[in-house]
């Protein structure tokens, strides 16, 4: 116990001397979860929409208002004709063309079908899809007010009236949805990069080799070096979620406690990994890299900016392996839905199961004598 | 000094270490005795360091029977690690904690208590006239100084044997006096220093020296004996001589 003290002492003497690291850990991430907060967001508004109107009638004013009327909606502009307005969506001008034909007033009075056009640039695919959406939803609306407009009140066909109540995000906030999957994002920053980075820095300062022919029992090293970047992000997270309470007005629906439990067996299979890449390696470049690569993978599929279920199937198994998934999800089902032990506890024991094996590699394959 | 087998702190019989075709240690054979000043010398890459290496335990032998202060290197590395300090080709302090941190930290992982550990921190510090550097962070400190610091610190749990692999690299010719003296105190108290260096100057102050070429021993005798045999004035033609030989050498 003594000699893990005294590791810890050297440790932590470290990081609170470093004048440039400690900063760096302590606000950069408050900056990242401050920004992403802000822009990892699906959310689209101002679409530039240009409109050809033929008709230039009562009824295609009335509809041009109701885009214009619309915070998703911005008009770009007017055109005479649709090959003027392809041309703008070809140049990047506009987004959106809403060719309304001739005639359309005329056809909707005498109450035949009537129809417009609708353009969309569908190179980001999942923003046209939205941007249509919106579209559509305009119409749909401006549609309904015909009917009404136009037949006595029982001519109207009864239309089945949905209404849309969103659970554990009433306001269907993205921040609400992100920040709780930032914060994981940057616990793994810190505890994967850290303590990996920390080992490699021995090595290559030569400074291992001191300690490798000291009587110091592997498992006294291994814990002298993870036990500082496990409270250092354990912290690290506290300080975020104050910060999303205070800032950002997240919800804490569920358990700080049980979260902070399920965050440190978490933070074991991220500090291990950091390790086995600093076990791999023998330049902190070189861990680094390794690190870098692992992260990337895992965040872009851990669900945090596109939605596990529309992955293929051997994606969605791959995401097994993936412990930012099933902490992501572990930490919005806590703080948004408020669930309990019982309901994350499949998860967790994943996750133990996952920092038992990640662990014991990892310490296996770091060797003394190297 | 006597020469006998109960005296005797490193006994090495057919250590051969390769790495794939490459032996860097070819079927070594030497023994050193208690209180010695043990000198290993041989050009670059003729495999002193990987055999110093073996000897603390950071490496693996790929045969051979080796003894470091009694114990097996195979099996009772963890007794051999309490009985043995080291000192790298490269420093290897920590150069963001204070003079004070670093004998703290070494002493505490070598298992000293808190007085013992104050106790000798002090003592260091007095014979090394430094005692007012005891707050200085290592980084600011000259390149002299840290060598024998770190000196101090392979010596701060009293260990039977020191191995000092080229301990006086770039360090100004004072200093390396300075650095020497510190050995034979050492020596004098009954610490066998086995130490590598590539100043000849420096091979006449051992009891005995042992040089390698192209990683076997060609000869191992006092200075004195050595020159005699090869009928050279100084160690330099000794070692010269010995090491045209050497194929790997020279080069590198």
């Amino acid at each position: 116990m003594r000699i893990i003290f005294y590791i810890l002492q050297k440790e932590f003497r470290q990081i609170f001397r470093d004048k440039v690291m400690l900063p760096i850990i302590i606000v950069i991430p408050m900056i990242q979860l401050f920004i992403l907060s802000y822009t990892a967001t699906f959310e689209i508004k101002n679409t530039r929409l240009s409109i050809v109107d033929q008709d230039k009638s009562t009824t295609s004013r009335a509809l041009i208002s109701k885009f214009s009327g619309s915070s998703f909606f911005t008009i770009a502009s007017y055109e005479t004709s649709y090959e003027d307005g392809m041309e703008r969506i070809k140049t990047g001008t506009t987004d959106q063309l809403l060719v309304i034909g001739k005639d359309t007033e005329k056809k909707l009075s005498r109450k035949e079908e009537a129809s417009v056009l609708l353009v969309t640039n569908a190179i980001n695919g999942s923003a046209a899809s939205l941007m249509n959406a919106y579209a559509s939803g305009i119409i749909n609306d401006f549609n309904r007010f015909i009917l009404e407009d136009q037949g006595p009140a029982g001519a109207v066909p009864a239309l089945i009236a949905v209404q849309s109540r969103h659970w554990y995000n009433p306001k269907l906030d993205y921040k609400t949805f992100m920040v709780p999957g930032i914060l994981v994002l940057l616990v793994t920053l810190i505890g994967m990069f850290l303590s990996g980075m920390n080992i490699v820095k021995e090595k290559e300062k030569g400074t291992i080799e001191q300690i490798n022919v000291t009587p110091i029992k592997k498992y006294q090293f291994m814990i002298g070096k993870l036990l500082p970047f496990w409270l250092l992000a354990l912290f690290e997270l506290m300080i975020g979620l104050a910060f999303a309470r205070l800032v950002f007005s997240i919800p804490m629906e569920g358990s700080v406690v049980l979260l902070l439990g399920i965050a440190s067996v978490y933070l074991l299979v991220v500090l291990g990994l950091g390790l086995l890449a600093s076990t791999v390696s023998d330049t902190m470049q070189q861990a680094m890299f390794i690190s870098w690569f692992f992260v990337v993978i895992f965040i872009l599929m851990s669900g945090l900016f596109t939605p596990v279920e529309s992955m293929p199937a051997w994606a969605q198994n791959l995401n097994r392996l993936n412990p930012v998934a099933y902490f992501i999800q572990i930490n919005r089902m806590i703080m948004l839905k408020g669930s309990g032990f019982q309901e994350v506890s499949g998860l967790f024991v994943a996750l133990c199961v996952y920092a038992a094996a990640i662990l014991s590699i990892a310490v296996k394959r770091y060797k003394k004598t190297a | 000094m006597e020469s006998t087998a109960n005296n005797r702190v490193i006994h090495v019989r057919e250590l051969v270490k390769k790495f794939g075709d490459f032996v860097a240690n070819d079927h070594l054979n030497f023994d050193v005795y208690a209180g010695e000043i043990f000198g290993f010398l041989g050009a670059n890459g003729a495999g002193k360091t990987t055999a110093m290496k073996i000897l603390c335990g950071l490496q693996r032998p790929s045969s051979g029977t080796i003894e470091v202060a009694g114990f097996d290197v195979y099996k009772q590395s963890d007794q051999i690690k309490k009985n043995i300090g080291y000192m790298s080709q490269r420093f290897s302090l920590y150069e963001d904690l204070t003079v004070k941190e670093n004998f703290q930290f070494y002493g505490g992982i070598y298992g000293l208590s808190a007085t013992e550990i104050k106790d000798r921190t002090r003592q260091m510090l007095e014979s090394l006239q430094m005692t007012t550097s005891a707050d200085m962070i290592l980084r600011d400190i000259p390149l002299g100084w840290k060598q024998k610091l770190a000196f101090s610190v392979a010596m701060v749990h009293r260990p039977k044997i020191v191995f000092l692999d080229e301990p006086t690299g770039g360090v100004d010719p004072i200093t390396r006096r300075q650095f020497w003296e510190m050995i034979y105190e050492a020596a004098s108290k009954g610490v066998t220093v086995f130490v590598t260096t590539h100043y000849m100057d420096e091979a006449e102050y051992c009891n005995r020296i042992s040089i390698m070429v192209d990683g076997r021993i060609e000869a191992l005798d006092s200075p004195a004996a050595l020159k005699a045999k090869y009928n050279a004035a100084t160690m330099d033609e000794v070692f010269i001589r010995l090491a045209r030989a050497g194929v790997r050498s020279m080069n590198g």
